[in-house]
C-alpha cells in the first residue's frame, strides 16, 4: 500500500463499524436459522414436537427467527448506528453529533 | 363471472392510481439542486425511511415470491419456507453494508448510477464501464420480460383475457408513469405496491388458517399427504444442505451486487432515513417471504395439485375467498411484478442514457436533449420489453434466477470490493466481472449442481480469486482516485 498521502474522511470509519455490526448480525442469523432447523428438524418425523401446530424446528428457526432478528436489527440501528451527515459540506468533517 | 368483473374493475382502479402518481410527480415542483439527471434517475436523493424501505423491498420482491416460490413450497413443503426466510437479512445487510458508505462516496463524485461509481472508482476505464452497461442491459431486460410474462399469464388465467392483451395494458401503464415521473414515481408506486403486497399476504395467511380450521389441523393434513413435507429437506432430499446453504449467497449476501438495489443507497436523504428503512424493510420483507411461502405449504391441505404450480396462490384465493378479498390477494403478485419492472426499466434507461450516451456519445448534451432522450429511451425500452415478453414461459422462478445470478457475478466484487478495498483496480474489476459471468453461465448450462451447490457459489468464488489476484498483480489505482473516494470532501 502507498503511504497515506491524505487525511481520511472520518465518516467512513463509522460506516465500517456499522457494516461490521451488520455482518455479525448476519452470522448470528445464519447460526440461529441452521441450528434450530437442522438441530430439531433432522430427527424422524414421528419424533417431532409441535408449537402452535407447527413443527418445533420450523417455529424456532423461521417464526421466532423472524421476530428475534427484526428486533435485533432495530437494536443494532438504535444503539450502534450514528446520525452522520452525508453531504459534501465542510461541516461533515468529523461530524458525530451523537 | 361476477368475481372476474370485480377483479377487472379493481385492477383498472389500481392501474389508474399508478398512472395518477406518475402525473402527480411530473407536475410537482422539483428541487433545484442536482438538475434533471439526479431528479429523473434518483428522485433528487430525497427518499425518506419509509419510501426507501418500500422501494427496496418492492424492487427485490418479484413475481417469484408470490407465484413460483409458493408453488414450489406447495410441492416441497416447509423446507422451501425455510429457504425463503434466508431473505430476511437482505434489507439490513444491503442498507448496512452499502447504505451510508455508497451514499457518502456517491455524493462525492455526484454519481447517479452504480456504473458512475464503477467508472470513477476504476480510473475512468472505458472497458469496465461498457461491459458493466452491457451486462445490466442484457440481464435486466431478460428479468423484466420474465416478470411481465408471469403477470400476464396470471391475469389470463384469472380473467380469461388473452395474456397478450394483459401485457399490452401493463406495459402501457408502466411506460406512462415511468416516462412522466421517473424514479420518484417509481419509488412512490413501489411504496403503494409494497403496502398492497403486505396487506395481501396478511389477509391470505389469516384466511387460509381460518378456513383450514387452524394451524394444527392444516399441518396434520399436510403431513398426511407426505410426512416429508414437514421436514426441512423437501421431498426425496430435494432441498439438500449444500443446496440450501448456497441460497445464503444467492438470495441474501449476493444481493449486495445487484445494481438496481444498490442504486437505492444513493437515493436516500439522510442517516435517519437509512436507519428507519433497515427496521421497516426487515419487518416487511420477512412477513412477505414467510407469509406467502407458508400459505403455499398450507394450500396443500386445501386445494388439489395443479399442472402449473405457479398458479397455486391465485387458485387458492379464487376458490376460497370472497371475490373482493380474492381481488386484493391477487393484486399482491401484480404489485410485485409492477414494482420490480418499473425499477428495472428506469435503471436500464439510466444505464443507456447516463452511462453510455452521456459518457461516450454526446457528453455535452444540453439538459433539454437529455430530457427528451431519457423519456424516449423509456418508451422504446417499454416496447422492447413488450416484444420480448410475448412468448410463453414455464417456470418463472428459474428464468428469473438466471438473470439474478448473472448480475451478482458481474457486480458483486467490482462494487463491494471497490467500496471497501483501496487496492482494488481496474484490471481486477474487469477480470472479476468477466470470469464471474462466464462461470455462472457455463455452470448453469452444464452443471446445475456443482458439488451439490448452486452455480452462483463457485462463480462468485472464481470471481473473487480473479478480483484479488489480478488487482495485486497489476499496478495500484491512481492516488487521486483513492483520494476522491476516501479523502475528506
Amino acid at each position: 500500500m502507498a503511504k497515506k498521502a491524505f487525511e481520511e474522511d472520518p465518516r467512513l470509519a463509522q460506516c465500517n463499524k456499522e457494516a461490521a455490526a451488520v455482518l455479525i448480525l448476519l452470522v448470528l442469523n445464519i447460526l440461529w436459522w441452521s441450528v434450530f432447523a437442522y438441530g430439531f428438524g433432522s430427527r424422524p418425523v414421528e419424533h417431532y414436537t409441535y408449537i402452535f401446530g407447527l413443527p418445533a424446528w420450523f417455529f424456532y428457526s423461521c417464526i421466532l427467527g423472524y421476530i428475534v432478528f427484526s428486533l435485533a436489527a432495530y437494536l443494532v440501528v438504535r444503539f450502534l448506528f450514528k446520525d452522520i451527515p452525508l453531504e459534501n459540506t465542510e461541516t461533515s468533517k468529523g461530524g458525530e453529533p451523537n | 363471472m361476477q368475481a372476474q368483473g370485480i377483479l377487472v374493475v379493481l385492477t383498472a382502479v389500481y392501474l389508474g392510481i399508478l398512472i395518477g402518481v406518475g402525473i402527480y410527480v411530473s407536475r410537482a415542483p422539483k428541487t433545484p439542486k442536482g438538475g434533471f439527471l439526479t431528479e429523473y434517475y434518483l428522485g433528487g436523493r430525497s427518499l425518506n425511511g419509509f419510501l426507501l424501505a418500500m422501494t427496496l423491498v418492492a424492487t427485490y420482491t418479484s413475481a417469484s415470491s408470490f407465484l413460483g416460490g409458493p408453488g414450489t413450497a406447495y410441492n416441497q413443503g416447509l423446507g422451501w419456507v425455510l429457504l425463503s426466510v434466508i431473505q430476511l437479512p437482505s434489507m439490513y445487510l444491503t442498507l448496512g453494508v452499502l447504505g451510508k458508505r455508497l451514499a457518502i462516496m456517491g455524493r462525492k463524485i455526484e454519481a447517479v448510477t452504480v456504473i458512475d461509481f464503477i467508472r470513477e472508482r476504476y480510473d475512468n476505464n472505458k472497458l469496465v464501464t461498457v461491459s458493466s452497461a452491457i451486462f445490466i442491459i442484457f440481464f435486466l431486460l431478460a428479468a423484466v420480460a420474465a416478470q411481465f410474462l408471469g403477470g400476464a399469464i396470471l391475469f389470463q388465467s384469472v380473467t380469461g383475457y388473452s395474456y397478450v392483451l394483459c401485457l399490452v395494458f401493463f406495459t402501457a401503464v408502466v411506460m406512462v408513469y415511468v416516462t412522466l415521473g421517473g424514479f420518484m414515481a417509481v419509488a412512490l408506486n413501489d411504496a403503494f405496491n409494497g403496502v398492497m403486497m403486505f396487506i395481501g399476504t396478511v389477509v391470505l395467511l389469516a384466511a387460509t388458517i381460518k378456513i383450514g380450521g387452524g394451524l394444527p389441523a392444516l399441518m396434520t393434513k399436510v403431513a398426511a399427504v407426505d410426512p416429508q413435507l414437514i421436514t426441512p429437506f423437501g421431498r426425496d432430499h430435494f432441498i439438500s444442505i449444500p443446496w440450501i446453504s448456497s441460497f445464503w449467497i444467492l438470495v441474501c449476501i449476493g444481493i449486495l451486487g445487484l445494481p438496481q438495489n444498490a442504486v437505492r443507497s444513493m437515493a436516500f436523504k439522510d442517516s435517519a432515513a437509512v436507519h428507519q428503512a433497515i427496521v421497516i424493510g426487515t419487518l416487511v420483507v420477512g412477513m412477505l417471504m414467510l407469509g406467502m411461502h407458508l400459505v403455499g405449504v398450507l394450500a396443500r391441505a386445501l386445494v388439489q395439485p395443479v399442472a402449473n404450480s405457479d398458479m397455486t396462490i391465485p387458485l387458492l384465493a379464487i376458490q376460497l375467498l370472497h371475490p373482493v378479498v380474492a381481488a386484493f390477494v391477487l393484486a399482491a403478485p401484480l404489485a410485485a411484478i409492477m414494482s420490480t419492472v418499473d425499477s428495472q426499466l428506469i435503471y436500464i434507461a439510466g444505464t443507456i442514457v447516463k452511462d453510455l450516451y452521456l459518457n461516450y456519445i454526446n457528453p455535452s448534451a444540453p439538459e433539454d436533449t437529455i430530457k427528451k432522450i431519457s423519456r424516449g429511451c423509456t418508451i422504446v425500452l417499454s416496447l422492447l420489453i413488450l416484444g420480448l415478453a410475448i412468448r410463453p414461459p414455464s417456470m418463472i422462478v428459474w428464468l428469473n434466477l438466471f438473470a439474478f445470478g448473472g448480475l451478482q457475478a458481474a457486480f458483486f466484487f467490482p462494487l463491494v470490493g471497490g467500496l471497501y478495498w483501496k487496492r482494488a483496480n481496474t484490471n481486477g474489476a474487469l477480470a472479476s466481472q468477466l470470469s464471474g459471468v462466464m462461470a455462472f453461465i457455463g455452470l448453469t448450462a452444464k452443471m446445475p449442481r456443482p458439488l451439490g451447490l448452486h452455480p452462483i457459489v463457485p462463480s462468485l468464488a472464481i470471481s473473487l480469486c480473479a478480483f484479488v489476484l489480478v488487482s495485486l498483480a497489476t499496478p495500484e489505482p491512481k492516488t487521486e482516485t483513492i483520494k476522491k473516494f476516501w479523502g475528506c470532501p
